[in-house]
């Protein structure tokens, strides 16, 4: 079944790339939105139920980790599962993420195949 | 190929440096934009005008830098897309900073305890080639010059000790 999935990125180059390869692992989508930053990802989610977000760390306005921590309060978003992808290697960050409600975490450079093995056991409520 | 933390290198010594960043840089351009590039053997040098920096600090402080062609830029942008070289347009500058940051995200996370304890700055770019760079960095730049296709990319590393 067709998902609906946010990708928020300040790059709007990446966003279409992480659009990309998620078509190429194989995952139909019914719609994407897109967001710069956090801030702009919550006024989205104010008025689209999503089934995916994909969202990097480092972004100006409101990060995501600070949107992470938002996404509690926002009746959208309940039970979505989150997937960060970002440069930051840090374990430390990866952990910061999970533990704030992250479910999957890719690091870039990325491939397509990268991509599947974190999104599909998410969708499939398995992480 | 993975990009991942594989081949890290221990963080005292800076002599393997280049090869990393040389590394670290072909890892981008093959998983992100699909292709290979190719060690450049002339010592011929192009118009560099475009220019992407981000800026590493904490453990490791510096400015990392890519530098191309327009022509490269706008072939980099085509390919990280995946539409035809004349569709291209405003979203250069987006690609040739994207593409920095992951080189320099990808270098640092292949030397030990950087991952951790250096960060880095949104990229910036510049477009023309009418400037100069004035660093604080008291070491010669690292640089690794390779060729997208024929047209050559160089990729600097300012460290600040």
């Amino acid at each position: 079944m067709p998902i609906r999935a946010l990708i928020i990125d300040d790059s709007s180059v990446m966003r279409k790339i992480v659009e990309r390869s998620l078509a190429q692992a194989g995952i139909a989508m019914s719609e994407v939105f897109q967001a710069g930053n956090g801030a702009e990802a919550l006024v989205v989610l104010k008025e689209n139920r999503v089934d995916l977000i994909l969202c990097d760390i480092n972004m100006p306005v409101m990060d995501g980790l600070e949107f992470i921590k938002q996404l509690p309060g926002v009746e959208n978003a309940k039970n979505v599962p989150v997937v960060m992808i970002t440069t930051e290697g840090s374990e430390a960050q990866v952990v910061q993420a999970l533990s704030s409600g992250a479910s999957g975490y890719i690091r870039k450079p990325f491939t397509p195949e990268q991509v599947k093995e974190q999104v599909i056991p998410v969708l499939a409520g398995k992480v | 190929m993975n990009a991942g933390t594989a081949m890290q290198a221990p963080r005292g010594s800076q002599e393997n440096w280049a090869a990393l960043l040389e590394v670290a840089t072909r890892e981008v351009f093959a998983l992100m934009l699909g292709c290979q590039l190719t060690a450049f053997a002339t010592a011929d040098e192009s118009i560099s005008d475009v220019t992407a920096m981000v800026g590493l600090a904490g453990q490791l402080c510096g400015v990392l830098s890519v530098r191309c062609s327009g022509k490269a830029a706008a072939l980099m942008t085509s390919k990280m897309l995946g539409v035809a070289l004349d569709k291209v347009g405003s979203e250069i500058a987006d690609a040739l900073g994207e593409v920095c940051n992951m080189v320099a995200g990808n270098f640092k996370n292949k030397i030990a305890g950087l991952a951790e304890g250096c960060m880095l700055s949104p990229p910036t770019v510049i477009t023309g080639n009418d400037y100069t760079l004035r660093s604080q960095g008291d070491t010669p730049a690292l640089e690794v010059r390779l060729l997208l296709e024929d047209l050559l990319i160089i990729i600097s590393l300012q460290v600040h000790s």
